[in-house]
């Protein structure tokens, strides 16, 4: 008996140190690895940024190329209005049905602009409709829906739709 | 007694003290909130690159930045581009999210490039602060000072408190404490570090040597440190580590109020409850060590301190002389420890097998809150409970990270190769279809292109005679057709009369002139409203030759488009594939050796858990023999104190009764019998040497 709590406070010693003597045996190895990760990681990025480069080239030519983006407007006061879903409508075809997660909103809510259809459309004008469904914290709903004519041109246009969630309202700007 | 209670106390103290070189690595500050934030956005892709960065997906907000940036270093005209706005806060925030992404040589090298850059000291001094804390992130800490020491001037508002705090922290990790807590008394009141001053200042006075001052730090905060989840933890921690060190100071008393102040449902409250029973029985009230130590065994049965009380709660009752429920707690220990060891058995061979891995690698695990303790509901997935510290540990962490980086990368690249695929699949079908109606397109091309140069060639001529009608007043030439008709008419009547003079009259000169007048004054009088009229009408010509050269420059972008979506791509394609192909190697590789870290640190881990339950198996087995010994004695000691009551009291109600008298009328001895009195030692010897004569 005498000896049980020794033990019992050596091994709660010991169960500390585990990491560290495990790692501080194979520390230069650990080190390599990691280095090799890196490389690896700055590699996959260099690839993924010409690959998308390449997608964006072959499936959205810059003389079709559309593009619609979601923000909230004000979106440093707008912490009150949560936003739950948007639909797209270009032409009579919904091109975009999304469902906020919470990171979504959160992106949403501190500036972050979210890229939600990229289309290619011929030259001329487009009707574009697009609707919101959102919540305040008091669980209040907000609904709102607004059409904007598309003028494309032979560039690419960037269309970006604000959402002035709790202001039931939905503005527009070409960019 | 004592000594064994001052190794576990020393042992639990010790763990303290272990954790608390650690502590002020882990109570990090929150992430720089400046670094992306901005107020007037004026670029929509540097906005998607923070949408991306906003929800931790570091690998597409750092390739939608970096093209951004290359994109904009290419342009001729930069300052026309939107993105100009946000330049330099790319920069910064590509290193930024490198580090993030544990890509911290990169972030390092984009730093460093703006140290040795020609830039403005305040862009240097914020540079020279993240490089710092790649350094810090790193445990390089001598680096990391020489980094802030870099810094002259004052850093950004936004970031000042960040850096200070930083600074502080790189002090404590070189055992500067003295300028630490300078630092620290200085960032007290930041608001967006609360807490954590508070935490580490405390921390660095302990260090430091004024271990008063230290502990009232402390206290204000393991009374208060804010509310929400993080706070209360922080809060909870704060007290254990209180508790801790005034226990290893022998300062039980004072230690004591700070292990109740530790919630009972928080992640430390295990400790506590283990800390809150040592004072007890410290203080020799094993009764009340009891309280907590049997709260804490009916706990998780995986955690280290439900161990510890498994046994200290059969060792309380032992010091209260209860050895039969001694007896039957260690009993119970025994089977749990058992039962655990089994468990871990399990756990090892699981790992062994590729589970955990494979359980790793599982993104919908990742989704949910305390994914780490949900892997261990997966079919044939390790207990994780048992893996919880050594997950919660920074490298171990790193590792986990740099493990699921990898696999996600894996993933990534290998949809990115299907897709190549599928363009090449695109790219054939365009060019079945474009190469056959091209060659006719052409042609009729060329021929519309013909008949648009020549409309145009004619519109220029037009536009030079109105020119020219400015300056050189010719009515005639603004004549209409019937009156072109007319002139024309007139000319050749002249002309027959000219030949043939015969014909002529003055009747008929008079009325050639007449007509003539009369055509030339219609001419010279509508000359201006008619020159009018051919600009006016020159203009709309202007307008259908615009969208002739629209629909012109169209079919030309179109045609170029159509030879452009399937021409030129074989080669990139080709490179992409290799390049894909060769990463997805490395990178299975690399998995490989990082899985295989993971697994043995797991098993090393588990391993270590199961000896140290082996261990308590052991001693457990010990104690319970011991306690039913002691048991036993007891009870046979109460017997024979029971037998000897009873003889007593029989005895005493003999002196009291009359005299018995045998039936030859002698008296009945009353005073004790042999055996219960106490024999002198003489008499012990005596006896001894006669049992020895009688013998020889």
């Amino acid at each position: 008996m005498r000896r049980i709590l020794i033990t019992l406070a050596t091994a709660v010693l010991l169960s500390l140190s585990v990491l560290a003597s495990a790692q501080n045996v194979s520390r230069e190895e650990i080190r390599g690895l990691d280095e090799q990760i890196q490389d690896v990681k700055k590699d996959v990025i260099g690839l993924t940024s010409e690959l998308n480069r390449l997608e964006e080239k072959l499936l959205f030519p810059s003389n079709t190329q559309a593009a619609f983006f979601i923000s909230l407007a004000g979106a440093a006061s707008s912490d009150d209005f949560s936003l739950e879903s948007v639909e797209v409508k270009l032409g009579d075809q919904v091109v975009a049905h999304h469902l906020y997660t919470y990171r979504e909103i959160e992106a949403l809510q501190q500036g972050g602009v979210q890229r939600i259809h990229t289309a290619n459309v011929q030259t001329g004008t487009h009707p574009l409709v697009v609707s919101y469904f959102g919540k305040s914290k008091s669980g209040k709903e907000y609904r709102g829906s607004a059409s904007y004519s598309v003028e494309k041109a032979v560039g690419p246009k960037f269309v970006e739709i604000q959402i002035a969630g709790t202001q039931s309202a939905i503005h527009f700007k070409d960019w | 007694m004592f000594p064994r209670l001052a190794c576990a106390i020393a042992g639990v103290t010790l763990s303290a003290l272990t954790s608390l070189h650690s502590l002020s690595v882990q109570a990090k500050a929150p992430v720089d909130p400046g670094a992306l934030h901005t107020d007037a956005l004026q670029d929509l892709f540097f906005g998607e690159a923070l949408f991306n960065a906003y929800q931790d997906n570091y690998v597409d907000a750092i390739i939608g930045l970096d093209t951004e940036l290359k994109q904009h270093r290419l342009l001729d005209d930069p300052e026309r581009d939107p993105f100009r706005v946000h330049f330099g806060q790319a920069e910064f925030a590509v290193g930024d999210l490198e580090l993030s992404y544990r890509m911290h040589r990169e972030a390092g090298r984009a730093m460093q490039q703006v140290l040795q850059g020609n830039v403005a000291q305040p862009i240097k001094n914020e540079a020279a602060y993240r490089l710092a804390k790649i350094h810090y992130q790193k445990q390089q800490f001598a680096n990391a000072l020489h980094a802030l020491e870099l810094i002259q001037g004052r850093v950004p508002e936004r970031v000042r408190p960040q850096e200070q705090f930083l600074r502080a922290r790189v002090y404590m990790q070189l055992g500067r404490f003295e300028e630490a807590v300078a630092l620290l008394e200085d960032l007290k009141g930041e608001k967006s570090l609360q807490g954590f001053v508070e935490y580490n200042l405390g921390i660095a006075l302990l260090r430091a040597g004024e271990t008063e001052k230290g502990v009232l730090v402390l206290d204000g905060l393991g009374r208060n440190a804010g509310s929400g989840t993080a706070a209360q933890a922080l809060q909870d921690k704060t007290n254990l580590l209180l508790g801790n060190q005034l226990m290893k100071a022998e300062e039980f008393d004072r230690a004591r109020k700070y292990f109740e102040r530790v919630q009972l449902s928080g992640p430390f409250s295990d400790q506590a409850l283990l800390g809150a029973g040592w004072v007890e029985a410290n203080a020799g009230r094993f009764d009340r060590a009891l309280v907590p130590w049997r709260m804490l065994k009916q706990r998780r049965a995986t955690d280290a301190a439900v161990h510890e009380a498994m046994l200290a709660v059969p060792y309380a009752y032992g010091k209260l002389d209860v050895h039969s429920t001694a007896a039957v707690n260690y009993g119970e220990a025994l089977d749990l420890f058992g039962e655990q060891v089994d468990v871990l058995t399990r756990s090892i061979t699981s790992i062994r097998e590729g589970k955990l891995l494979e359980a790793l690698r599982r993104k919908e695990a990742r989704q949910v809150k305390n994914w780490v303790v949900e892997l261990r509901k997966l079919p044939g997935a390790p207990e994780t409970h048992y893996l919880l510290d050594l997950m919660a540990s920074n490298d171990y962490q790193e590792f986990l990270r740099n493990y699921q980086d990898l696999n996600d990368l894996y993933e990534r690249n290998r949809d990115w190769l299907q897709s190549l695929d599928a363009f090449e699949d695109i790219i054939a079908l365009r060019r079945n279809y474009y190469e056959p109606i091209l060659p006719g397109l052409d042609v009729a091309f060329r021929q519309v292109d013909a008949r648009i140069k020549m409309r145009l060639e004619q519109r220029a001529r037009l536009a030079a005679r109105i020119d020219n009608l400015l300056v050189n007043r010719r009515p005639e030439l603004l004549a209409k057709s019937d009156e072109t008709e007319a002139r024309l008419m007139l000319a050749q009547i002249r002309e027959i009369l000219a030949y043939n003079p015969s014909l002529s009259s003055e009747e008929t000169e008079d009325r050639i002139a007449r007509l003539e007048g009369i055509l030339n004054f219609r001419l010279s009088r509508e000359f201006d409203d008619r020159l009018t009229t051919a600009y006016k009408n020159l203009q709309e010509l202007d307008g259908v030759i615009a969208v002739l050269q629209e629909t012109y420059q169209r079919y030309v972008r179109t045609r170029q488009a159509a030879t452009h979506s399937y021409e030129g791509y074989s080669d990139q394609i080709t490179s992409l594939r290799a390049g894909l192909n060769r990463a997805q190697r490395r990178i299975d590789q690399l998995m490989a050796r990082q899985g295989s870290m993971l697994e043995q640190l797991a098993i090393h881990e588990l391993d270590q858990r199961r000896a140290q339950l082996e261990s308590y198996q052991i001693k457990a087995r010990f104690a319970l023999a011991d306690s039913y010994d002691r048991a036993n004695e007891l009870q046979e000691r109460r017997e024979d104190e029971r037998k000897v009551e009873e003889y007593r009291e029989q005895a005493d109600q003999l002196q009291q009764a009359e005299p018995a008298v045998n039936p030859d009328g002698e008296l009945l001895p009353t005073d004790n019998p042999p055996e219960l009195e106490a024999p002198a030692p003489e008499a012990i010897q005596d006896a001894a040497d006669g049992e020895g004569a009688g013998d020889a």
